[in-house]
């Protein structure tokens, strides 16, 4: 029992600058998490232990994004206890929608939340975790499925590349049997050029999608901006489309208007 | 080991709360000298970046502060600019709202309960430890939890995050046969809080008691949920418009999160305990009947017994749920057309950790001027530390291991969520 116990490998999860949903995601698994508990050493998750185990981790799963000199130097430490990295959530793999200060001027957005900035140390962007250390698999979506996570989980303990699909939202919605919320209604949808994963909740909720999962492989983001004008968009519309929670992920960042910082 | 008028306890990184944070306690015998509450979260900046976004991205984007309790994020806002815009909403909008918020009651005080605060009193860990010795109270818990997820699930796409919910209504609306599945499982569901409240009343507590402020909302026939007076048990009765003439937010070095004050009284608490205390008179009689059962009868001042009256609330939630099921018909539209203007809305809806306030000032294109958050944590920082402060001198002939799960366990008491509070723990115990 005891050896069988100590063959288990170990899963450390970490937290970075985020909301808490993705890490939440493994217990929102209400009906696998004691059969995961089962098969892997959940050795650290502040979350939801006090037990703390020292690396080296076998799997390290990453929420959030980088948005500190400490937390910097942090992920450096962390990748060098991790045989396999994994990044989950817009935030780790995007730098979530805290980048949006990337496009600002940070001290003036400290100063807009807090009477005393001087406390507060900040960097002037927010990061992906694979803008800092190499990451073995970045897990999109905000938040992301929990589906998509078990089945990494499950890829990474059997050697084997991740089923995760890289085609966009259209792909799903139209095996979901959705009507097209773009040519059928008119409302600006991201769908065509964002990564599948959701399942195409908005637009069977009637409306738009709103890009959590990220880019998809190679979009069409021109095509996409030139269809919402026709649609009666403004480019400030089009702007704040991109810049949502993937904000800085490269083509929604160019498609956005200004691929670079300012 | 050192002696007990000369010890250092130190944990460094808070488990089992949501977020980052540490806590320091400096101790000089019998006296705290010193109490903090350590959030270094990394500060993200909503308020900040809200500004030059739309009226009707608020919502969605303010949901992203916190995995945990996104619908209270989407009320708050949705709330605050339907004030802003003037908009009354279908009054079957306003019970679906209140059956989403249900679901987020019932997720986050079974997570609360189950995962996190019930290893404390049960000397484990964390739940699946507890579930090698005690499977089926953990997958109840789960069971549990799961319901309320359910709920969210159906109404708005997913757990994390749900898409529907808008100012003016929602993006859609569910048909009466869609909701008929939930009804089974919330039956059993009910039956199970009933259960869980009778369960972590034998849970052993020790005797604290702090002379505390209770905040919370007062509906004239509701527990409060979307809406409703701030107000005390000192004696405050107010509009949430009226919220930042009486409560004041302060910087303090040793935090990331924001401290709130009732200007004049002090620290404050909201959360199950104030809204309990306060709202007793407007539980259901099933409700209030497995309160006293469990000896839990206002005012409970205990924080160390949050987690029966966190149960006491699952049972309210799922009867209220239940109660909606039975009342919903689909209103003729799912959301009511907005029209942008220039103004203000203020918010303020009972997130399952208390009050969150939001407000927006908004310009003539309902784009953000202004943002202005209030998290439930944040308003509690105070009041945790002043709890840490009274409890402590009456630790001081105990381990430093036992002082330690102590304290932790008054941190959980509040179901602390750090994330939200950036807009938080490890602990540090200095004691000279």
């Amino acid at each position: 029992m005891r050896s069988k116990s100590q063959a288990r490998p170990k899963v450390g999860v970490f937290k970075f600058a985020s909301c808490d949903g993705c890490q939440l995601s493994l217990l929102d698994a209400e009906d696998e998490l004691l059969a995961v508990a089962r098969a892997i050493d959940i050795a650290y998750f502040p979350e939801a232990s006090s037990i703390m185990k020292k690396g080296p981790y076998d799997i390290g799963l990453v929420e959030g994004s980088v948005t500190t000199h400490h937390d910097a130097e942090r992920i450096q430490h962390i990748r060098r206890q991790c045989r396999t990295l994994i990044t989950i959530g817009a935030c780790a793999t995007a730098g979530g929608i805290q980048a949006l200060r990337n496009w600002a001027e940070v001290d003036e957005f400290v100063r807009a939340v807090y009477a005393s900035p001087q406390f507060i140390s900040t960097l002037k962007t927010s990061t992906s975790i694979a803008e800092h250390v190499p990451v073995d698999f970045e897990l999109r979506g905000c938040p992301i499925s929990k589906h998509q996570l078990l089945e990494v989980i499950s890829a990474t303990l059997a050697g084997r590349k991740p089923n995760v699909p890289t085609y966009s939202v259209c792909m799903e919605c139209k095996r979901r049997g959705n009507v097209c919320t773009m040519v059928a209604h008119g409302t600006p949808c991201l769908g065509p050029v964002t990564q599948a994963g959701c399942g195409a909740l908005c637009p069977a909720y009637n409306r738009g999608c709103y890009g959590c999962f990220g880019p998809m492989e190679s979009p069409n983001t021109a095509s996409l901006s030139q269809q919402f004008r026709v649609l009666g968009q403004s480019s400030g519309d089009i702007t704040r489309a991109f810049r949502g929670f993937n904000a800085w992920a490269w083509p929604f960042r160019q498609a956005s208007g200004e691929g670079h910082r300012s | 080991m050192s002696t007990p008028r000369n010890r250092t306890i130190k944990v460094d990184y808070m488990a089992r709360v949501e977020g980052e944070g540490a806590l320091y306690v400096k101790m000089k015998g019998e006296r705290v000298e010193d109490v903090q509450l350590k959030i270094f979260e990394p500060p993200r900046l909503f308020e900040a970046f809200l500004r030059g976004r739309t009226f009707s991205e608020a919502p969605d984007i303010t949901a992203r502060i916190c995995g945990i309790c996104p619908i209270a994020y989407q009320m708050s806002a949705i709330h605050a600019m339907e004030r802003a815009l003037g908009i009354d909403v279908h009054p079957m909008v306003r019970l679906l709202r209140r059956l989403f918020y249900c679901g987020e009651w019932i997720e986050s005080h079974g997570l609360h309960v189950f995962l996190l605060h019930a290893p404390d009193f049960l000397g484990y860990p964390d739940a699946i430890a507890l579930a090698r010795d005690h499977k089926e109270t953990v997958e109840m818990g789960l069971r549990l939890k799961k319901a309320g997820n359910q709920i969210v699930t159906l109404l708005g796409g997913r757990e994390i995050h749900p898409v529907s919910a808008a100012v003016g209504g929602f993006h859609r609306v569910p048909s009466r046969a869609e909701l008929e599945p939930l009804r089974e499982e919330l039956k059993w569901a009910l039956d199970a809080s009933i259960a869980t409240a009778k369960l972590v009343s034998t849970f052993e507590c020790i005797t604290f008691e702090p002379d505390y402020e209770f905040v919370a909302l007062r509906h004239p026939t509701e527990y409060p949920l979307n809406e409703g007076r701030i107000v005390s048990n000192r004696g405050l009765d107010i509009s949430a418009d009226e919220y930042e003439d009486h409560f004041q937010e302060r910087h303090v070095k040793h935090s990331n999160a924001l401290h709130s004050y009732h200007r004049g009284f002090g620290s404050y608490l909201v959360g199950p305990l104030s809204r309990f205390n306060l709202n007793f008179d407007k539980l259901p009689e099933i409700a209030q009947q497995v309160a006293r059962d469990c000896r839990l009868t206002p005012p409970v001042r205990n924080p160390f017994r949050s987690i029966g009256v966190r149960a006491v609330e699952l049972v309210f939630a799922c009867h209220e749920a239940l109660r909606i099921l039975d009342a919903y018909e689909p209103p003729p539209e799912p959301r009511v057309k907005v029209r942008p203007r220039s103004a203000i809305g203020r918010a303020a809806t009972e997130a399952p950790r208390g009050i969150l306030y939001h407000r927006y000032e908004l310009d003539e294109h309902g784009l953000i001027v202004t943002a202005k958050i209030v998290p439930p944590t944040s308003q509690n920082q105070p009041r945790i530390e002043d709890d840490l402060r009274e409890l402590m001198p009456g630790l001081v002939a105990e381990s430093d291991a036992e002082i330690t799960l102590r304290a932790e366990q008054a941190v959980r008491n509040y179901d602390p969520c750090i994330s939200c509070a950036t807009h938080f723990l490890k602990l540090n115990l200095d004691r000279t």
